[in-house]
């Protein structure tokens, strides 16, 4: 006691009366940064200048860094949710709709208007924010920025200065460290560094996706007839890119699923997955818990994927209808191809995992089935076409109001309201493939330790994916759902160290303890 | 009302544990009766509403419309007295209800030991939702706080008052925090954890009076040793008893709390009593007569229901256990740990080299037989301490496999290797 003459108040000064003096300089020093950003934006010629995009970079960065330390690191390391519910940022106040009125704003801007943050065309070189961030580009990739380089630059600087924020914050937790610093990894250098260096050093060839953990059918493009043109097209490295974008998506990531859980990519890997972790985090108890919410994602999640398949099929029909002698399969053997991968993973459902399912998730696996067979069959058009739709318009629509609007826009422009993972709960298709997969075949699995759960809501609170762990907790059951990204906040934050992020044997991952009866969500017997 | 009903008094874990479990089995109507709030709570998470963890919705472990959907009514009200022999009880909505079964789940009261200026406001237990109430209302103007008494209650209102920016006084009776049942070396690690959060930790000190001002509002506290202490809010933490004051003069026979048997009877017939409230006539072998534990509450609820549902079933609540949280130090306890060790009995304890984390384990000094585990920093698999229990596995056995038993989170640091060559030094001469 002797040696901290009056500790408690500084506590007080921290938690309870405004800012420390660090967080208030981090402050002003990130606000700095973003106001260079917005004088470049407004087109104030001044701003134009390697040294000012570094000084903006750099106290942004800096600026989080010294706020996160000035946070955290004065308190001993533990869980950190002091007043969540009761600040304005974290709880949908004032603070939490300017943010998210912002960050809508620039979604609107980069995909809609980019001129108006900049982009030069053919005659124009470019201007405001976008000129601003040319001498980085051409550093790294030879040529002058575009509006997605801006994006993609801001982007990395919210994941790694968000994510040590996140590390300190968790910095008890040696799960959350290895796990942020991951997904910090690999945006910097596999979304980020390593695309703009092969680009750089492959000047001749032409675009075409070179993150290669961005697979389909996150990246819905990867099929499209320009791409597939432009892989075949760039030589070894573009072939290179093909097989491993198409080995990712049939071998390794059903494989890395089954021994890890879909956690391997969504929580440690992915590009939304990464944001919604680091910058995303002060936010992740905004999710929606309520049934309805889960009865919506259930839809919506599978309506997504059910809609990407039937692009991607349309958009490679119209490749092989276009490409009669380039492509390998004729569109008659594309069709069997995917009629029989998909019959044949709906039958090894049906006969294995049938008591496994829910009723009206084997209806739902059915029905698309017979959807997707019968388009197979009869309406896909010698285009590739669907009922006269043609392929440009489907993919259009789907990179408007998917990859746009949904994972954009709404996913984290609506961070501040909505709670971090809304893309990645209810439309990410990637999201579906995978979760489809830990559900089916996973070795993961949250276990609960016996009859240890005092129902406290912690962790359903936390959830970012709406999952209500504490329903399945406190019955003593194991958590195996497809929606679980494994972030592993649940057993986080759980006072009384009642879950555990596993990997383990396929068939006991549903083991029921008998120190509680079974799980029955109506628990109304039948009357006599 | 109906006929064959089932009443319950007491939506706390215990009643609403038995309403769940007596639906499962059978039709028969039941009312749960509370008048603390409208639907069950976790208790527990009180602290981290007031922190702002979490919302009072959280804290429900049930939406709203799982009562309804099972068929199970609820009334907010208070229960002003039950005729046992008409099997009747009257509300103070003025509503009289008879039953068929009565289920007594009433809980605790915070202790209050006669101090001066204990009634001011400003001056709380933590256990109701009342409490929080008010608690929230003397925040407002509070700067300063005064806790009485080291239990788990105590730490916990230790912690949530300094997330609020209250400057914390903690006193203690004893010589150490709750080292009636923490031994010495883990007790020590929770005083320097409370020390490290910056609250004034008093040890072996009492509380003599609580001075008021002239609205009768505390503004501080006489601790017993003559020091003054300023507080806007008084914190009596020492301890809880059964809720039962108002059933004295009734039939029902009680001591401490409501007596009952094996089957949770009392000595009424159709009147059953369980959770905080229940005193076991003779509890099972190392157990207490009132254990006031969310965990001994859940497993009384469920033993109920099997009674009242025609399937007579004596409470076996199994191997002792139960955890807690003492700021960021998590504590569990299998089995049984002793604070002064019995000739019969030895204890090994391992600290790790930072005197962070703990393992003692307690064992049969004649035949080696493992007795029980108390830890702390370490999550534990509460499966693997059960089974070692339950098949009267040897200390050694149970240390040499005490990695399956690990449940921290994946990429922690591993003790049990350390553990195992510690255990295997100390006993080489054996």
């Amino acid at each position: 006691m002797s040696s901290q003459k009056h500790p408690s108040l500084s506590l007080a000064d921290s938690s309870a009366i405004g800012l420390n003096i660090g967080q208030k300089i981090g402050a002003i020093l990130g606000m700095s940064g973003i106001a260079t950003l917005l004088i470049a934006g407004l087109n104030n010629s001044i701003a134009h200048s390697p040294i000012v995009l570094m000084y903006s970079i750099l106290a942004l960065l800096l600026g989080i860094l010294l706020y996160a330390r000035s946070s955290y690191l004065h308190l001993p390391a533990g869980v950190q949710n002091n007043g969540v519910f009761t600040s304005s940022l974290t709880h949908r106040g004032l603070w939490a709709w300017i943010i998210g009125l912002f960050l809508t704003g620039f979604y609107v801007l980069l995909n809609g208007y980019p001129h108006l943050l900049g982009l030069g065309d053919a005659t124009q070189p470019n201007t405001g924010l976008v000129a601003l961030f040319d001498p980085l580009s051409i550093l790294l990739n030879g040529k002058p920025a575009s509006q997605w380089f801006v994006y993609g630059s801001l982007y990395t600087i919210a994941i790694l200065g968000m994510g040590y924020k996140f590390i300190l914050k968790y910095r008890h937790n040696k799960y959350q460290i290895i796990r942020t610093l991951s997904v910090m990894f690999f945006q910097f250098c596999f979304a980020f560094l390593l695309p703009e260096l092969l680009s750089k050093l492959n000047p001749e060839i032409a675009y075409f996706n070179k993150d290669i953990k961005n697979m389909w059918p996150l990246n819905y493009y990867f099929f499209e007839n320009w791409h597939l043109t432009n892989l075949l097209s760039s030589g070894l490295l573009g072939k290179l890119f093909l097989g491993i974008g198409l080995s990712l998506i049939f071998v390794i990531s059903p494989l890395l699923t089954y021994f890890y859980g879909k956690r391997w990519y969504c929580a440690w890997v992915c590009g939304c997955g990464g944001l919604a972790e680091t910058a995303g985090d002060p936010f992740r108890h905004l999710s929606d818990k309520t049934t309805r919410a889960w009865k919506l994602e259930r839809w919506l999640i599978h309506s997504v994927l059910l809609f990407i398949i039937l692009v991607t099929i349309s958009v490679i029909l119209s490749f092989i209808y276009e490409n009669p002698t380039t492509s390998p399969l004729s569109a008659l053997g594309f069709k069997l191809l995917v009629a029989g991968l998909l019959l044949g993973i709906v039958a090894m459902v049906f006969i294995f995992k049938r008591k496994e399912m829910a009723r009206d998730g084997l209806i739902g696996i059915a029905v698309a089935t017979v959807v997707i067979l019968a388009l197979l069959a009869f309406i896909y058009d010698s285009k590739g076409s669907i009922l006269g739709l043609d392929t440009w318009q489907l993919r259009s629509w789907y990179g408007f109001m998917i990859g746009a609007c949904f994972s954009g826009v709404i996913g984290v422009g609506f961070y501040p309201l909505l709670g971090s993972r809304v893309w990645c709960r209810f439309g990410c298709p990637m999201a579906a493939v995978l979760g489809f997969q830990q559900r089916i075949f996973s070795r993961f699995r949250i276990t609960t330790n016996s009859g240890q759960c005092i129902s406290c809501g912690n962790c359903s609170t936390y959830c970012e994916m709406g999952i209500d762990v504490r329903a399945y907790a406190q019955r003593g059951d194991n958590i195996v759902r497809s929606s679980c990204v494994g972030c592993g906040i649940c057993a986080t934050v759980c006072p009384r160290g009642v879950l555990k992020l596993e990997n383990g044997a396929v068939k006991d991952r549903f083991r029921v303890e008998d120190i509680y009866p079974a799980p029955k969500n109506k628990i109304k017997p039948p009357s006599a | 009302m109906n006929k064959d009903l089932i009443l319950i008094v007491g939506n706390g874990i215990s009643g609403s544990t038995a309403a769940r479990e007596i639906r499962k089995r059978c039709d028969r109507p039941i009312l749960m009766i509370s008048e603390e709030c409208e639907y069950f709570f976790s208790r527990p998470a009180l602290m981290y509403v007031y922190m702002g963890h979490l919302k009072w919705a959280h804290t429900q472990p049930y939406p709203d419309t799982f009562w309804k959907d099972n068929d199970i009514a609820l009334k907010k009200t208070r229960v002003e007295a039950i005729d046992f022999e008409a099997q009747r009880i009257s509300c103070s909505d003025g509503a009289y209800i008879e039953y068929t079964d009565l289920v007594l789940a009433l809980g605790s009261v915070s202790n209050k030991l006669g101090w001066p200026g204990q009634d001011a406001e400003g001056v709380t237990g933590l256990y109701h939702k009342s409490d929080l109430e008010a608690l929230e209302r003397f925040t407002i103007s509070a700067r300063q706080a005064v806790i009485v008494g080291g239990g788990l209650i105590g730490i916990e209102l230790a912690e949530m008052l300094l997330s609020r920016g209250i400057e914390v006084h903690f006193l203690v009776r004893e010589a150490s925090f709750w080292d009636r049942v923490l031994p010495q070396p883990e007790s020590a690690i929770i005083n320097d954890t409370i020390r490290r959060h910056g609250v004034h930790l008093h040890l072996l000190t009492g509380l003599q009076e609580i001075v008021t001002d002239c609205h009768r509002r505390a503004i501080g506290v006489i601790t017993d040793k003559g020091e003054k202490i300023a507080a806007q809010i008084v914190g009596l933490t020492v301890g809880v008893s059964p809720h039962i004051a108002w059933l004295k003069a009734t039939t029902l026979a009680i001591s401490h709390g409501i007596l009952i048997d094996e089957y949770l009877r009392t000595n009424l017939p159709h009147v059953y009593a369980i959770g905080d409230c229940a005193e076991l006539k003779t509890p099972p072998l190392w157990r207490r007569p009132i254990e006031a534990v969310w965990y001994s509450g859940k497993i009384m609820g469920e033993t109920v229901a099997h009674t009242l549902t025609g399937k007579p079933k004596k409470y076996l609540p199994g191997h002792w256990y139960n955890s807690a949280k003492f700021f960021d130090i998590e504590y569990q306890i299998y089995g049984q740990i002793s604070v002064s060790i019995p000739n019969s009995e030895k204890q090994f304890f391992w600290s790790s080299t930072d005197n962070t984390k703990t393992l003692r384990i307690a064992y049969n000094d004649d035949d080696g037989r493992f007795i029980g585990v108390c830890s702390l920093g370490i999550r534990w698999r509460q499966e693997y301490f059960h089974r070692a229990l339950h098949q009267q596995l040897s200390v050694e056995e149970v240390i040499a496999h005490l990695a399956e038993a690990n449940f921290d989170p994946e990429f922690y640091h591993r003790y049990e290797s350390d553990i195992f060559h510690r255990f295997r030094q100390k006993h080489t001469t054996l």
